[in-house]
């Protein structure tokens, strides 16, 4: 939590229409990020971390809304206040985002040096010859050798690497004060994944912005960020600062992910896991929601609905055993695992 | 060739000596081949019974046609697959049908790999009845243990695999596997597209079947988190070749190709205050239709003694003196391709001759990473 925020979250939610009923893909999301920092926003598949992103940007199509009452506020400004017209201001130029595919992010008919020249020209107005000069300087700052050459090149010409650093060149044109970067590293083998992250944390203490940086690897979060979201089924259910998280994760479901983790230089031992898997979005479990699969869930969980308790300083967790820790020493066997694996995963 | 060995006293189930798939590269649309891609270029290894080989490396390093040509779903070019002692090249098209029922696959992306319109009883049931394996209401029983075995409900025979979840899909892809009772599986990135929770899931899976049934894997991954899960015996590949092979222990502990301690450096550790020396490589793969002359990791080579003899001499796949492991696996060598780590065949008046500066010197900057 910071005092003067770059980006306050209130209460938002998203719903999108689906055959099934409304889907509260994000339901009910606060949070903030401060100006220069990293904060990872971490999840599994349709916890609803890419919606929030997209929220906040306010890229999303017609099936789904932003409900009334939610507040995305930047610099300031609110942005669901604002018209289309006034939000493209803000997308590009003080909000970017980068996308986990590089390829379905850049046009495969231009030139990258082209791409790049296009958001100078047509966000700050630059002149053909300035905005030329800035994308080969965009490249050089990302890293790209031999830049002027390359700028005259088309994304299939480039390694899934080189083309990541394109998008991240298109991103920061506009000194952009949050990037939004959506499994920036996903699609990327480990050695590129360990370059672009290199960058992304050189280019924000070249430029000062904030990430808000989506995962669902705790490694790649350990690593960048200073702060942590955990979501699971469209909420807030764990935040604290990444050593705290990491040396004491509070909620149960952050608690399962990483001991389900498997990592290099742990033991060679048997998983743990998570039985079951998340809900679908039209049918939230009513109580906890994850309940289910919570080894120490009891009829609290099931009767009421957990607020975000306040842990520490700066922790927070949707999980009753903040009232009542002595229960963590009672694991039993999940709901989902005693009804056979088959019914979740 | 060296061969990637295992076990002594067992006798290989796999046995794959020098295998060779290169792929043609044409100009035009009628256009003659104007040169070769190496996909996989003279790679070696056994797969013992019971046991899981992995093979680990980055997007384009082979492993995955390495995979296929074992099981003879691309061709090789050259070298010999063995299995069980049958030469599976030699093989024509009834026999190695038959072949098939003992080598089974596991794919990547669960969803590609399951015919959509057919429901997940009838693609279990598919191979018992080409097989000819079991019929009628026996086969009916049987698929309904499989999809228990796999942690699914009998009941869900009955549907769609889009009716369910990633984790479900790739529990109905390893039943397909498991109904024709193989003795090997390539397992292609089985756990790759899932969840951490559903993957760990899956990992638990694949290791209690293979306790239950004494299944051999090959175990394709780019994830080396994963790999220290389930291998016995690790190999790294880079640009169609074997560059380190060794028990998984000795491999985690104390990689000694530049390659393995770069990769394994930029694995992010779920550890915020771990130190680590993160080896950042430089540039992309190269591309293996013209892969770099000598030692084809050279180009990114961050060894000191690299010098201008690793882009002459290509480096044999040679053990590195120290046995690796304990008790009935202490035999098992730990097998490096490189010249620059010493002890190695090529000794130093034939490296100065290739116009080495730098004797070989014992390079670990990455120590027991596991």
């Amino acid at each position: 939590m910071t005092a003067d925020p770059l980006l306050e979250v209130n209460d938002l939610h998203t719903t999108f229409a689906t055959d099934a009923g409304p889907a509260r893909a994000v339901d009910g999301v606060s949070f903030t990020v401060g100006r220069g920092e990293t904060v990872g926003l971490v999840g599994e598949s349709g916890c609803g971390k890419s919606v929030t992103a997209l929220s906040i940007l306010r890229l999303i199509d017609g099936a789904g809304r932003i409900e009334k009452g939610s507040r995305i506020v930047l610099e300031g400004r609110d942005l669901l206040s604002l018209s289309e017209r006034e939000m493209r201001g803000v997308r590009g130029n003080r909000v970017a985002m980068i996308w986990q595919e590089p390829l379905s992010a850049l046009n495969p008919v231009m030139t990258v040096g082209d791409q790049i020249a296009e958001v100078a020209r047509v966000h700050a107005g630059a002149s053909r010859a300035d905005a030329r000069a800035k994308a080969v300087e965009m490249l050089r700052l990302v890293g790209i050798a031999d830049p002027e050459q390359r700028a005259h090149e088309y994304p299939h010409q480039l390694s899934g690497g080189m083309r990541q650093r394109v998008v991240i060149a298109l991103a920061l044109v506009m000194s952009p004060a949050l990037l939004i970067a959506d499994e920036p590293t996903t699609a990327l083998d480990v050695t590129i994944q360990a370059q672009i992250l290199e960058l992304l944390a050189e280019v924000q203490q070249r430029m000062g912005m904030s990430i808000l940086l989506i995962t669902h690897d705790l490694g790649v979060v350990a690593e960048t960020a200073s702060r942590v979201i955990v979501m699971y089924a469209g909420e807030v259910v764990e935040e604290a600062g990444v050593r705290e998280l990491f040396a004491a994760a509070h909620h149960p479901y952050t608690e399962g992910l990483m001991r389900a983790m498997p990592r290099v230089g742990g033991s060679a031992e048997r998983l743990a896991t998570i039985p079951g898997a998340v809900p679908p979005p039209t049918d939230w479990p009513h109580g906890c929601r994850f309940r289910e699969r919570c080894p120490y869930a009891w009829e609290l969980c099931e009767r009421e609905h957990p607020p975000l308790y306040q842990i520490g300083d700066a922790h927070r967790s949707r999980c009753p055993l903040a009232i009542e820790p002595e229960r963590r020493n009672h694991p039993h066997l999940p709901i989902a695992a005693a009804t056979n694996a088959g019914a979740g995963a | 060739m060296t061969a990637v060995a295992g076990r002594s006293g067992a006798s290989p189930l796999v046995s794959v000596r020098d295998l060779a798939v290169h792929f043609p590269v044409k100009k035009g649309l009628f256009g003659k081949p104007r040169g070769v891609v190496r996909a996989v270029d003279g790679v070696s290894f056994d797969v013992f019974p019971g046991e899981t080989l992995a093979l680990v490396g980055e997007s384009g390093c082979g492993k995955t046609t390495t995979g296929r040509a074992v099981l003879r779903l691309v061709e090789a070019t050259a070298g010999t697959i063995l299995f069980d002692g049958t030469d599976v090249r030699a093989l024509k098209a009834e026999p190695l049908r038959k072949l098939r029922r003992q080598m089974q696959i596991v794919f990547q992306d669960p969803f590609s790999s399951l015919n959509p319109r057919m429901t997940v009883g009838a693609t279990v049931r598919e191979g018992l009845i080409i097989h000819e394996l079991a019929e009628g209401a026996e086969a009916d029983a049987r698929v309904r243990r499989l999809l228990e075995e796999v942690g699914l409900r009998p009941d869900q025979a009955s549907r769609y695999p889009h009716e369910l979840s990633g984790g479900q899909r790739q529990r109905v892809g390893i039943a397909r596997a498991l109904a024709v009772e193989p003795r090997f599986i390539v397992c292609d990135e089985p756990v790759s597209a899932l969840d951490v929770s559903v993957q760990a899931q899956v990992v638990n899976l694949l290791q209690d079947l293979q306790r239950d049934r004494g299944l051999a894997y090959l175990f394709i991954a780019h994830d080396l988190s994963v790999v220290q899960h389930v291998a016995d015996r690790v190999a790294v590949m880079y640009l169609g070749r074997i560059v380190e092979t060794a028990r998984g222990e000795a491999l985690y502990d104390e990689p000694l190709m530049p390659y393995t301690q770069a990769l394994l450096s930029a694995v992010p550790v779920p550890d915020p205050d771990a130190k680590r020396q993160r080896i950042v490589l430089m540039g992309d793969v190269p591309s293996p239709a013209s892969p770099p002359s000598g030692c084809v990791f050279h180009p990114r080579c961050h060894h000191p003694a690299k010098d201008a003899a690793c882009a002459r001499i290509v480096p044999p796949l040679e053990s590195k003196g120290e046995s690796s492991g304990s008790g009935k696996d202490a035999d098992t060598p730990h097998l490096v391709a490189c010249i620059k780590q010493p002890p190695t065949s090529v000794d130093d008046a034939t490296q100065r001759a290739a116009g080495a500066t730098h004797s070989p010197q014992r390079y670990l900057p990455v120590v027991g990473a596991r």
